[in-house]
């Protein structure tokens, strides 16, 4: 397979993800400290480095067909959660992410947090935030990295997309000093759902045994065809969403669902 | 000790499982039928694992929707 579409997809994964900490890492450099916010920052990112570092290369080691087997079916276990979340958000079942929204919960959070030093850092606070922000976000950028190439034997193409993603989302954020609001996060969000599904059922299958049709080139079909299915549950569920709404809004299924969030 | 390693198998059931783990189960379980179809019966059965896919995700949206309304946001 061309590495193109391995990088466009952990490209846009990984920005959707760098997205929301770049939030969080707002959130607590502008309201509480830099110092210690680059601190917590610098700290998330050399744990995630040492994960891709330890379990990049040592997942290789299995062999392709056990590999696809496992890391496929995680990938597409993955993939559903993303898809039925962006999906019940599509529908209006479930409130849409709004980064403008969750900055300000953060900031309330952060203005409220008494100011304490540890072990050698001035704000622990905003360390904290910022090393848990990045680390969580991080953790699905790496699992998204290791998946992607080692299935592909490309972790290079894997790490390039990603460090793209980080890199064009972190410059921005610099320059316009606020979080990406504009960016359209919950049509990515589905989009990620899309290929993570597609290719964590492509793979898994593939390490069950199967032989696709067309090769690689199954994918081609599999893609569209998850995307226009998954787009069609949305627009079942939305149908009485309409009705609904002429009645009065009521209380979502749920706004807080899941660790990360995703 | 056990609380620490309790929250880290927490939070990566969370991470990986998420919010519906018969979602999960049924996958895991087409891939068990798709491998015993192709290894055993010679079946090649690319056709199982998207089928049941999408059965999955509609089985949970459906469940996630039963008797609930939206936020009207959509």
């Amino acid at each position: 397979m061309n590495a193109l579409p391995l990088v466009l997809t952990v490209f846009v994964a990984c920005a959707v993800e760098a997205i929301e900490a770049l939030t969080i890492v707002l959130a607590a450099g502008l309201t509480r400290q830099w110092r210690s916010t680059f601190q917590g920052m610098a700290a998330a990112l050399i744990v995630l480095a040492a994960i891709v570092g330890v379990l990049g290369p040592t997942v290789t080691l299995l062999p392709l067909t056990a590999l696809r087997l496992v890391i496929g079916a995680l990938l597409a276990i993955f993939g559903l959660q993303w898809l039925r979340k962006a999906i019940l958000r599509a529908a209006g079942y479930k409130a849409l992410h709004d980064e403008a929204s969750a900055y300000l919960r953060e900031v309330a959070a952060a203005q409220a947090a008494p100011a304490s030093s540890r072990r050698g850092i001035s704000d622990w606070y905003a360390f904290t935030l910022a090393f848990k922000g990045v680390l969580l976000e991080g953790l699905e950028v790496v699992f998204i990295v290791i998946t992607f190439g080692d299935n592909q034997r490309d972790l290079g193409a894997a790490v390039v997309g990603a460090a793209i993603a980080v890199v064009v989302v972190a410059a921005t954020g610099v320059a316009v000093r606020a979080p990406l609001a504009k960016v359209p996060e919950n049509a990515l969000k589905f989009l990620v759902g899309i290929m993570l599904t597609s290719f964590g059922t492509f793979w898994g299958a593939e390490g069950a045994g199967v032989k696709w049709p067309g090769n690689d080139a199954a994918l081609l079909v599999l893609v569209p065809v998850v995307a226009v299915i998954s787009l069609g549950y949305a627009a079942c569920l939305r149908r009485p969403h309409r009705a609904d709404t002429a009645a009065g809004p009521q209380a979502p299924v749920s706004q807080a669902e899941g660790v990360s969030g995703l | 000790m056990m609380r620490a390693l309790k929250s880290f198998g927490a939070f990566w059931y969370d991470f990986v499982i998420g919010d519906d783990w018969q979602v999960a189960a049924l996958l895991v379980a087409a891939l068990a039928v798709t491998a015993l179809l192709v290894h055993l019966a010679g079946v090649n059965a690319w056709w199982l694992l998207p089928v049941c896919a999408f059965a999955a995700l509609a089985w949970s949206l459906r469940r996630a929707t039963a008797g609930k309304s939206t936020t009207g946001k959509s």
